[in-house]
Parts: C-alpha cells; sequence; structure tokens
C-alpha cells in the first residue's frame, strides 16, 4: 500500500479540479489579455475562479487577490515592495518576524538585512508559538511591517494572527501573515480577522503548482514586484496561469464547503494515529491539539533518529517527512526544531505526519502497524536502548553541531 | 552552479546498494556481555562516540582475545542510514585485526568497503562527516585497552578527518607533483574530496588547518626554494641562467670575497651600476670610488684582474666596463 502523509509538503490534486482545468490546458488556450474571442471567452471561467477564492477566504469586493506564481513570490512581493516603498522611499527602517517562518519569508528577511533593514526575528515558545505580547513588545515606530505564519507546517501549531492583527492596527503597523498552511485547512475569514496582507498556494488544498496568490486588503498600495503589461490591473505582470487560477478556484471551493465536517474528519484519522503511536514508550508529540491544522502530527520517537525512520517508512512505502538535520542537503539543523528548543534531540528524531482529506481509514491503520514496525526495528539497533554500557572512560558526548 | 546542478541531489540515490542493503539488515548490530568474552578467557571494550543531541552515535563492541586481536566485534547505533551501514562494516573491518591494526583503520576504508564499485562514492559528501564515525570511536577502544591517551595515536597533523590525510602528506604531495590547486590535491590524495569541511573556512565544521591556506603557503615555499636553488645553480657556475638581481648578488659576491679588499688597501672602491646581457657578452658596468677613481691602473691592471676574477669564478664571456 502507497500511503503519503507528506500533504504539508504538498498535496495529491483533487481529480475534479484537474477536471475544471482540462478545457483551458487544450482547446481554450486563448491570452485572456487578447481582444478576440479566443481570448475573450477566457473570461467568465475566470471571473468564477476570483469569485471562489473571494468566497473561500471571505474578501471583500475592495479587497484585491492577485494571482502569483507560488506562496514564495507572494512573501517576497511583501517584503520586498514593504522595502521600497516604506523603507528606501519611506521613514521605517525595521520588519518583525518569527524564528520559524518558511525560508521565503526568512532568506527574504536576511537579505533585506545586508541591504541595512533592520529585522527582528521573534522567538516560539514551548508549543512552538508566537506569543501576541511578544510581537507587541517589539514593535517600534520606525517598524514597517509585522510578517508572522499563520499556522506552522512542521507542528501545524496556529499562530494567534487575529490578536497580532489588533495589536498591529493600534499601532498602525502593516501585518503580514504566510497562510500557506491555513487556507484551504482551517477556516480562514478575512472579515474576522483584519489583516493587510496573506500568502496562499494551491498545491496545498489540492490544487495545481505553480499557482499562488497574495491578498491586499483595501486594494492598499505596494509596488509591484513583477513590472511589465497590464494583467491583475498592472499589480503583477505576466500572462495569466489560466488553468492555474481556475484550478486554484475550484480547489479552494472543495477545501472550504463544509470545512468544520472535512476538519472533523481528518481531525479523527489523525488523532487515532496520535493516540496509537503515544502508546509507545518514550514518545511525543508537539503542541496541543486543539490548536493545530486536523492533519499534522510532529512526533519525536526517543532513540530513533528522523533519517533513519524515514528510511523505514519509505521501505514501507510511506511518505512522510522529518526536521532531522541529516535528511537536509545541507545537515542544517531544523529552524523550528531548534526554535522549539524544548530538548536538543527532538531536533533529530521528529517525525511529521500531514494527512489529508483523501487519507483512508485503511491507510491510518496500515501507519499505525508499519510505523510501529520501524519504532521496534530501529530501538534494536539504536545506541540509546543498548544494555551493555561503556567501559569507564568510553562514554561520550556531543561535541559539535 | 549548471545543468547538472539544477534539480539537485536525491539524497538517497546517492547511497550505495551496499549501504542500502545493510541499513535494512546489518550484519553486525548488537551487543556482546561482559560474560561471554569472560567465558571465552577475552577482554570486552565498550566505547561510545557522538550523541543524539548530536544527531548520530555510535557504541562499538570489542572483545580481545590475550594475543590483542579482536575476535568479535559489534555495534549499537543512533543514526540515520549512513550512520548504520558504516557502523556496520566498521566491525566487519575490526575482526581479525590485532588492536594495533584496528587503529589504522580510517574512515575512507569504511567508505571504500560501502562502495559498489571503486568509482562511485558510497555516500554524498556531506554524509561523509557526520554519519561515518569508525576513526573516532576505533580510536578511543583502542586508547581504553592499551591504556593510553587518545592523542598517543596522532603522530601528526590530520588535515582531513574523512580520509585521513595528514599535512606532511598535502605538503609533499604539492611540491612533488607541482600541484596548483585544491582540485588537484583532492585528485592526487582525496583530501576534502568527502565532507569538504577542510578545504576552506565556511564547511560543515571548522577546522585548524585548510586546504587553501595550505596550498597558498607551500607554494609560496616552493617559490623561495626554487629561488635559493637559482641562487645556488649560479654559484656552480650557470651564471648565464640568472636573474639579474642573482647576477649582481653573485658578482658582488665575488667581488667582496677576492677585489674589494685590495682597492680598499689603496684608499679605493668600486660599486656595480648595471648588468647588461647582450647574448655573446655579459657587460658588468662598474664605477671606481675613492682613490680608484682616476687611478691609473683603474683602466689597465686592475680592470684586467676583476675581469680575469670574475670570468674565471662566473662566466668566461663577461666584459667588466668602468664608467
Amino acid at each position: 500500500m502507497k500511503v503519503y502523509v507528506d500533504n504539508n509538503a504538498t498535496t495529491m490534486m483533487d481529480p475534479a479540479v484537474v477536471e475544471a482545468m482540462q478545457p483551458f490546458l487544450t482547446e481554450q488556450y486563448g491570452n485572456p489579455n487578447s481582444i478576440h474571442k479566443a481570448g475573450s471567452s477566457i473570461h467568465p471561467a475566470l471571473a468564477s475562479a476570483v469569485d471562489q477564492v473571494y468566497t473561500a477566504i471571505n474578501a471583500a469586493d475592495a479587497d484585491d487577490i492577485i494571482f502569483t506564481s507560488c506562496a514564495t513570490e507572494s512573501n517576497n512581493w511583501v517584503l520586498q515592495s514593504t522595502w521600497i516603498d516604506d523603507i528606501l522611499n519611506g521613514d521605517k527602517d525595521h520588519i518583525v518576524t518569527t524564528e520559524v517562518e518558511h525560508p521565503s519569508i526568512l532568506s527574504t528577511c536576511k537579505f533585506l538585512e545586508e541591504q541595512g533593514v533592520k529585522v527582528t526575528y521573534l522567538p516560539v515558545n514551548e508549543q512552538g508559538v508566537v506569543e501576541a505580547h511578544t510581537v507587541s513588545s517589539f514593535i517600534t515606530e520606525k517598524t514597517a511591517l509585522v510578517s508572522m505564519m499563520w499556522a506552522s507546517n512542521e507542528t501545524g501549531m496556529l499562530f494567534p494572527v487575529k490578536e497580532v492583527s489588533k495589536i498591529c492596527r493600534e499601532k498602525g503597523v502593516k501585518f503580514h501573515s504566510d497562510a500557506v498552511q491555513a487556507v484551504g485547512k482551517i477556516p480562514v475569514d478575512l472579515q474576522d480577522v483584519d489583516i493587510d496582507f496573506i500568502s496562499f498556494s494551491a498545491h496545498k488544498f489540492h490544487g495545481p503548482k505553480g499557482t499562488g496568490a497574495l491578498y491586499i486588503k483595501n486594494s492598499q498600495k505596494l509596488s509591484p514586484l513583477f513590472h511589465g503589461g497590464e494583467q491583475m490591473a498592472g499589480r503583477r505582470s505576466g500572462t495569466l496561469n489560466v488553468a492555474g487560477i481556475i484550478g486554484m478556484g475550484k480547489a479552494l471551493e472543495i477545501a472550504t464547503t463544509n470545512i468544520g465536517g472535512k476538519m472533523a474528519e481528518i481531525s479523527a484519522k489523525r488523532n487515532k494515529i496520535e493516540d496509537a503511536l503515544l502508546e509507545l514508550e518514550d514518545t511525543f508529540t508537539i503542541g496541543d491539539r486543539n490548536n493545530r491544522t486536523p492533519n499534522t502530527i510532529l512526533i519525536s520517537i526517543r532513540g530513533v533518529e528522523g533519517e533513519g525512520m524515514l528510511w523505514d517508512l519509505n521501505n514501507g512505502e510511506i511518505a512522510a517527512s522529518t526536521g532531522s538535520a541529516c535528511a537536509s542537503e545541507d545537515l542544517e539543523a531544523n529552524s523550528v526544531m531548534l526554535a522549539i528548543g524544548a530538548d536538543n534531540e527532538l531536533a533529530h528524531t521528529g517525525i511529521r505526519l500531514s494527512l489529508s482529506r483523501f487519507t483512508t481509514d485503511e491507510e491510518v491503520d496500515y501507519i499505525i502497524a508499519h510505523f510501529t514496525d520501524a519504532v521496534k526495528r530501529l530501538r534494536a539497533i539504536s545506541s540509546s536502548y543498548a544494555i551493555v554500557q561503556p567501559t569507564p572512560g568510553g562514554e561520550a558526548s556531543c561535541e559539535v553541531h | 552552479m549548471a545543468k547538472n546542478d539544477i534539480l539537485g541531489e536525491t539524497l538517497w540515490d546517492a547511497y550505495s546498494d551496499k549501504v542500502t542493503t545493510l541499513m535494512n539488515n546489518p550484519t553486525h548490530q548488537g551487543e556482546i556481555t561482559e560474560e561471554t568474552a569472560a567465558a571465552n578467557g577475552n577482554k570486552l571494550i565498550v566505547a561510545d562516540f557522538g550523541a543524539e543531541s548530536c544527531g548520530d552515535a555510535v557504541r562499538l563492541y570489542w572483545e580481545i582475545d590475550p594475543g590483542d586481536k579482536i575476535v568479535n566485534s559489534k555495534f549499537k547505533s543512533f543514526g540515520c542510514g549512513t550512520a548504520i551501514a558504516s557502523s556496520d562494516v566498521m566491525t566487519e573491518l575490526c575482526i581479525g585485526k590485532t588492536v594495533q591494526e584496528a587503529v589504522k583503520i580510517t574512515n575512507i576504508d569504511v567508505e571504500f568497503a560501502l562502495r559498489d564499485n571503486p568509482e562511485t562514492p558510497a555516500v554524498p559528501p556531506q554524509k561523509m562527516h557526520c554519519s561515518v564515525m569508525a576513526y573516532d570511536v576505533i580510536k578511543k577502544a583502542a586508547s581504553l585497552y592499551l591504556g593510553v591517551s587518545e592523542e598517543s595515536f596522532e603522530d601528526e597533523i590530520i588535515v582531513c578527518e574523512c580520509a585521513r590525510v595528514s599535512l606532511g602528506t598535502i605538503q609533499e604531495v604539492i611540491k612533488l607533483n607541482d600541484l596548483k590547486t585544491v582540485e588537484e590535491i583532492t585528485d592526487y590524495t582525496k583530501a576534502g574530496g568527502f565532507c569538504k569541511s577542510c578545504i576552506k573556512p565556511g564547511g560543515h565544521e571548522d577546522r585548524e588547518w585548510y586546504l587553501v591556506d595550505i596550498l597558498e603557503n607551500t607554494r609560496k615555499e616552493m617559490d623561495e626554494e626554487k629561488m635559493a636553488a637559482a641562487a645556488d645553480a649560479g654559484s656552480a657556475g650557470e651564471f648565464a641562467t640568472m636573474t639579474l638581481v642573482q647576477k649582481i648578488k653573485a658578482v658582488d659576491a665575488i667581488i667582496d670575497e677576492s677585489v674589494r679588499q685590495f682597492l680598499i688597501m689603496d684608499g679605493g672602491d668600486m660599486e656595480i651600476i648595471d648588468i647588461k646581457d647582450s647574448g655573446e657578452y655579459i657587460d658588468i658596468y662598474i664605477r671606481y670610488l675613492g682613490a680608484c677613481n682616476g687611478c691609473a691602473s683603474s683602466s689597465t691592471g686592475t680592470l684586467y684582474a676583476i675581469e680575469s676574477t670574475l670570468k674565471e669564478k662566473l662566466a668566461q664571456n663577461i666584459r667588466v666596463l668602468p664608467i
């Protein structure tokens, strides 16, 4: 049985989404910016996709939702244009973000620091989230923007975006959230949360790869990142990714229809796995289950290194993910794991399982069985569970990393 | 960066089949107890290296007979696939060796034993650094058994931990083969070919010695040696091949040795103004100083004496021209 539980990385496209996109990859290939029928005939489908996206996140008509190539582009756009508009050409000099953001935020902030921008990276608590009062205490008169994720890709933990949005509004600071792990998974209501910008991406909710979006409240000023033609009212130039936008609309409509019911189904399966794995000795999960996206588990298994665990899961055709440094190309320890700071070992023993609405009950049982076997096998090899102790003088401690 | 780097490497695809096989079924995984070793009349040594919080840890067990021979070896490992597979091969390599022989096992030996074919590395470079811990744990076990410090096994400075290449070896190879780039050093010695930390600062871990510095300093030494050799060659009679500065020094040396004292006795002196090599002749321009200046002999007997001395000691085609 092939089981995919790495849905925070990317998801399977819903067959209904593929079907909705199909005509626009074949016969309806016109450029919507062309004047002829081949182009203009695309408009109704695009308009309908735009409606679907506005509805799904409860955006107002006065707001802009601009389609991009991915959430990385959306994040870069907000940060780089804030720098140009409010720092280079304004009187601000400071951006507040968190230690656990996606690389598209962190690397862009590092780049802006090289350009002279001051950036504050806020720490997380033992639950892996930044607390609202922490954000509040680091905002200054010179702060141009606060950028804080809506939900963590690693832990699924939800960040206090509503509280932070109020703080930012009071202090007159713009607020951006990378909502890539939230949109399509939990309700995102932009009439309820007063936020200036959010980024999201279709492939995280069973839509196509290569289609992201940036929500811009009240169509406020934000210089374009891509200059060129008049697409998207000049806010983001480049020929429209017609099929991608239509796919995003359809995928988001499906994901947010009866989202409460979908969340309950996914979290029931997630909880079943989590409960079973916590039955194993010396395991623990990160973050309060009720304050997480319904699909995510980050579990630490004592004595079992993450890449080794992933290896055994992979042998069982289970696709999961690890924050272990050993599994990354550069061997850098996972920033979220280190930021939580509860236990250094965690940085090497964390396994992330992220389910989707396509995860079946059979798969849940299969995961539990196979996961348990893998833990048994690897603990049998593990020095952490060895009985014979080192000859006196033969002990070791960690000196590097 | 180029075409082959655009998509990057898939980590597990870079593991050899042997790594895969041993990760799935390690042969020497397990423990040896004190009782078992004692029952066989042998000694048990157990040594750890690394720690869970480090990401990789290995525990090595040696059962050693009274003749210092490792008759059995096992391991336990908290680690990724390459840590487990390399620990397995390490124990395999230890069995049958004496403790003194086992200390000579390098991480490269382990990595080579994991290769499917001699040309293709068994693990990607970044994995060599963190997961192949053979040398360190063996050194520790051996020091416990022999009752000596781990440092006592280090009779030289190790620049590349992965391949265990010493500073002396690298310097020698650069000199012997006239190496000009770090890549060439890696080709010749394998130093810097694995985790790459020792190539230059900023790698996986900080090192005391870096190949870039060793190369620069060794090249500098080589240049100095070359100049010294040229100077030596000059005094051996190859005046024509010397650099201008060397020629001036050589001429000066001869003047100091055989001429100047006689000029000074007469209240005079001389200096070298220039040396011009026309191919047929080497013309040495001099100027007389003090009493020599204007002395009748300065353009006859003295000049002849200077010229014939230089001809005899340096080169037959020398002409000395006072100005």
